[in-house]
């Protein structure tokens, strides 16, 4: 039998810390204190974590209650409920609840967890718009739920997806918006949080990221709806709000306890004042505030220990893992995944199996994981991770789980482990190639990567088992194996040539999905797929898919060049080359403006240099005032049309070429290409204009218009080669239009025409062109679509505001030699 | 403590895979990067190579390349990667409650070009 304890313990919070810390206390010496508890809600102690499953009907509350009223009864403890403790005095040593009950205490634990934060926006008080945070909350969702209608959740951080989830599956339709790009992006990377958003899809969830909620609207007095800063408007029966946690400090703060985002304590949880402590999601300790489970029980024992008067450890600060609570979607994360110089990614993807796994090292330790599909190993993973365990050993299998990585014998050596591969494993799912298929096409010649591809279609579809059969090269031909044609960069086994077919055929629509379904070796790309990406799903799908402006060189995303200080120079487009007074005017007001220098550029138009890139906005709205638009003398796109005067002045001009450039440039400018694109229109074979070095060159004769294509100056100067003869004007636009939408469907990123049409032949471009009778009519109807979507002056919308900060500082900071001072730059 | 570190304001004011730009006063500026799996990284916004503005460059991993001439920089070290060689002054960040803070005394030491009077 244990004495009366004299020494009391109060605990302010009936939930999981709070319970947890008396047990552990308990555990140590039951004779301590007499032990009283106070909670808010009126009921027992349960596991707030397993609320998502019994708002999903995977539960029941009886399922998820930890401590029923027996424990607390064999312990002698006092359970207040529902009368929650509204202020401590400290002097007295007492705190007082809402009833007016007086409780006084030689010990006071501070276990009030966390609220959950509104956000503030009108409405944000009307019946139906709830949070997520205990049982109340879920009853309030279950009896929305049985009336059915149009759920929005606001966040979509785990606590707002697993809320999705259970209202979802109680047969609502919902949508979550999100305010960042990625869901879960604490926890997540880019890829994996697509595949999530991709799954929740799938299951019918509305998923909006990148939404900013503006307001809650109301009719008759609850919630009708939600509407966002951009204008759009959901509606809603019910929203849930789940945005995030805040510390419960109130009454921490009020009794004058030191607070910061949570309250401060020390590694034995102890708080500013030597009688308090605190636990759980209410503390901030060594500068963290945690809202996970797993370090609770870490700092439970460091209480304990200090409450018992033990010697302990302490709580020394806690890496967290997270698991989606989802059924049926399994996700793992773990640790520091940011990557970086001194870190090494291991990336796996397996596109069939929908399976994402990342395993970042530092120092030959894994420092954090990301796992979507397949979680298995997350146990595993995050215990290399806590322990620090050095994995020089295992570094080659790490990626392929624990099974595998500690596997003995022949699994040790990837080649042995292929070698023992019986003739009939299947290498290549996709298209059902048998290692024996493989191996027999190896002995018949095919001797590098690409060869096999072509000769048995061996890791020619989503190419995850590139790998394999790299190895089956390298056992047959030791060092003979050729590398084959250049991958697109050093994040995929593909070419250009593969990507951009793979990305029409499987109808690839966002640069992660890309990355994901091709098994890219690094978590989003590198400087130089990222653009290409962007390009060539800008290409294939005119209208639907949205440009990546961080997948922009700096020039296409500011919209002028960059030049060696910083600085940027801007050039408005004269249409073929014409200007007049008032554009002259614009210039000469704008260049003294913002710019401190201005040049004749080598394409007929005038470069003003020296502009900030603060300054950007403003000097495209006066341009713009002039009647200037863009000159996209920064793109992967139509620079200029190059005229001469032609017939209209000149003795010797056949035809109209002035006109004829601004005809063709206002049908082409906007467009984006694979590389750089010049046109020149010449009026007669004296050529001017210099025709013949431009990407597309006409030029005029008495009888018509000779077209000329692939042709640069540059560091490789490269003459036209003639492409055809036309009679008419509109001919040559056509043919003009053709040549530019083949050149944009089918070279590479990066490649001029002149080294694309010397890599595929003139013969080629001709065929694609002539062959067919109606192949430039087809070509030029695809471009003028494409075209209907990019002939919007992007200076326009810059100078109306659009993308603000990307012209912006953060403000300025101002240390020397008066006070710091920040100042906001708006 | 209490001043140790700069708010630079919302977190939400850089969006991914972005860089925004803080200049100092009688010092280097600063480029603020937010990578595309949410960390934050601050670096005196100048290239060790020909001083292009880091700000501007494609980020990817925690890694930015040089708008300039396509270097690799590290946003965690400063370090140039692969066989380019020199190395940029780096700022703590600490993201607190939505907010982007600077370690006051780095911002000073990585930005001033000799301490002032």
């Amino acid at each position: 039998m244990v004495a009366t304890p004299t020494q009391r313990l109060v605990v302010i919070g009936n939930g999981m810390a709070g319970c947890r810390a008396v047990e552990e206390v308990l555990a140590r010496d039951p004779a301590a204190y007499r032990i009283t508890i106070f909670g808010a809600e009126p009921r027992v102690n349960y596991n707030r974590i397993m609320l998502s499953p019994v708002l999903a009907g995977e539960k029941a509350f009886e399922d998820i209650v930890i401590n029923d009223a027996g424990w607390y009864a064999d312990n002698a403890i006092t359970l207040v409920s529902g009368d929650p403790v509204v202020a401590i005095d400290r002097a007295a040593q007492t705190v007082t609840a809402a009833s007016g009950r007086v409780e006084p205490y030689d010990r006071l634990l501070l276990a009030t967890g966390s609220d959950p934060f509104i956000i503030p926006v009108p409405g944000a008080d009307l019946p139906g718009v709830v949070t997520f945070r205990d049982l109340d909350d879920v009853d309030k969702m279950l009896r929305a739920a049985e009336r059915g209608g149009q759920a929005v959740v606001i966040g979509g951080g785990l606590l707002g997806l697993e809320a999705a989830h259970g209202l979802s599956l109680r047969g609502m339709g919902v949508t979550v918006i999100h305010l960042m790009p990625t869901l879960m992006e604490r926890q997540l990377d880019e890829a994996a949080g697509y595949l999530l958003k991709t799954e929740l899809e799938r299951r019918g969830q509305t998923i909006l990221t990148g939404a900013d909620t503006a307001e809650i609207l109301g009719e008759n007095g609850h919630v009708a709806g939600v509407r966002l800063k951009d204008g759009r408007e959901i509606a809603a029966d019910l929203v849930v709000m789940a945005v995030g946690i805040r510390p419960a400090t109130a009454l921490a703060k009020a009794a004058g306890l030191a607070v910061e985002r949570g309250v401060v304590v020390d590694d034995h949880m102890v708080t500013s004042d030597p009688a308090i402590m605190a636990v759980g999601e209410c503390v901030q300790h060594r500068g963290a505030c945690y809202g996970l489970v797993a370090p609770l029980w870490e700092m439970c024992r460091a209480l304990a220990d200090a409450a018992c008067g033990l010697a302990g450890p302490g709580f020394a600060g806690s890496v967290t893992s997270t698991k989606l609570k989802v059924s049926g979607i399994d996700l793992f994360s773990a640790g520091d995944f940011s990557g970086g110089a001194d870190c090494e990614d291991i990336v796996m993807r397996d596109a069939a199996r929908g399976l994402y796994k990342r395993v970042v090292v530092q120092d030959g330790r894994v420092i954090g994981a990301v796992l979507y599909g397949d979680t298995a190993d997350g146990a595993w993973y995050f215990d290399l991770l806590r322990r620090g365990t050095d994995i020089a050993d295992l570094r080659d299998r790490l990626i392929f789980g624990q099974a595998h990585a500690l596997g003995g014998g022949a699994a040790t050596d990837p080649l042995a482990t292929v070698a023992a591969l019986p003739d009939d494993a299947e290498v290549c799912g996709c298209n059902g190639v048998s290692k024996g298929t493989v191996m027999a096409t190896i002995a018949g010649g095919a001797c590098s990567l690409d060869a096999v591809r072509s000769q048995c279609k061996a890791s020619a579809s989503c190419g995850s088992c590139t790998g394999l059969v790299e190895q089956l090269l390298a056992l047959t031909l030791g060092d003979d194996v050729q590398s084959g044609p250049k991958t697109m960069c050093k994040c995929t086994s593909f070419t250009h040539a593969d990507v951009r077919r793979l990305i029409v055929e499987r109808e690839f629509k966002l640069i992660p999905q890309v990355m994901q379904e091709l098994n890219w070796s690094t978590p989003d790309g590198c400087a130089s797929c990222r653009p290409a990406l962007n390009y060539y799903l800008l290409c294939a799908w005119p209208g639907q898919y949205k440009d990546d402006q961080q997948s922009r060189f700096v020039n296409e995303r500011l919209h002028a060049n960059i030049q060696k200080d910083g600085s940027y120079s801007v050039v408005p487009r004269m249409w073929g080359g014409m200007t007049n007074p008032d554009e002259l005017r614009a210039i000469a007001d704008a260049t003294e403006k913002y710019g401190r220098m201005v040049k004749v550029t080598g394409g007929q138009r005038l470069d003003i240099f020296g502009v900030k890139k603060e300054d950007l906005p403003k000097i495209w709205a006066d341009l713009n005032a002039a009647g200037m638009v863009s000159g996209h003398a920064y793109g992967k796109s139509l620079r200029t049309v190059k005229t001469c005067v032609g017939s209209e002045w000149c003795r010797f001009g056949t035809q109209d070429s002035t006109g004829l450039g601004i005809a063709i440039e206002r049908m082409t400018w906007g467009s984006w290409m694979p590389h750089k694109f010049k046109i020149a229109v010449s009026g007669c074979p004296r050529n001017c204009a210099e025709a013949t070095i431009k990407d597309f060159g006409v030029v005029c004769v008495d009888s018509g218009y000779e077209l000329h294509v692939g042709g640069n100056g540059g560091i490789h100067v490269r003459a036209t080669d003639l492409l055809c003869k036309v009679a008419t004007e509109a001919e040559a636009m056509q043919v003009c239009a053709a040549f530019i939408q083949l050149y944009r469907e089918e070279a590479w990123y990066l490649e001029r025409t002149a080294p694309w049409i010397e890599r595929v032949g003139l013969a080629h471009v001709k065929a694609r062109l002539f062959d067919a009778p109606d192949a430039v009519e087809r070509l030029a109807a695809r471009f003028a679509y494409a075209q209907t979507f990019m002939q919007d002056d992007p200076w326009a919308r810059r100078a109306g505001g659009e993308d603000a900060e990307l012209h912006q500082h953060l403000g300025e900071f101002r240390p020397f030699p008066t006070p710091a001072l920040l100042e906001a730059a708006e | 403590m209490i001043g140790e570190w700069l708010d630079i304001g919302p977190v939400g004011q850089i969006s991914p895979g972005n860089a925004r730009t803080l200049p100092v006063q009688g010092g280097e500026e600063i480029a603020v990067f937010h990578t595309l799996d949410n960390q934050f990284y601050a670096l005196v916004n100048k290239c060790p190579h020909k001083h292009g503005p880091l700000s501007q460059g494609i980020v990817h991993g925690a890694v930015v390349t040089c708008p300039l001439h396509s270097w690799n920089i590290s946003l965690k070290t400063g370090q140039a990667l692969g066989d380019d060689q020199g190395c940029v002054p780096t700022i703590p960040v600490r993201v607190d409650a939505g907010r982007l803070y600077l370690l006051r005394a780095a911002v000073i030491g990585a930005t001033a070009p000799r301490a002032m009077a």
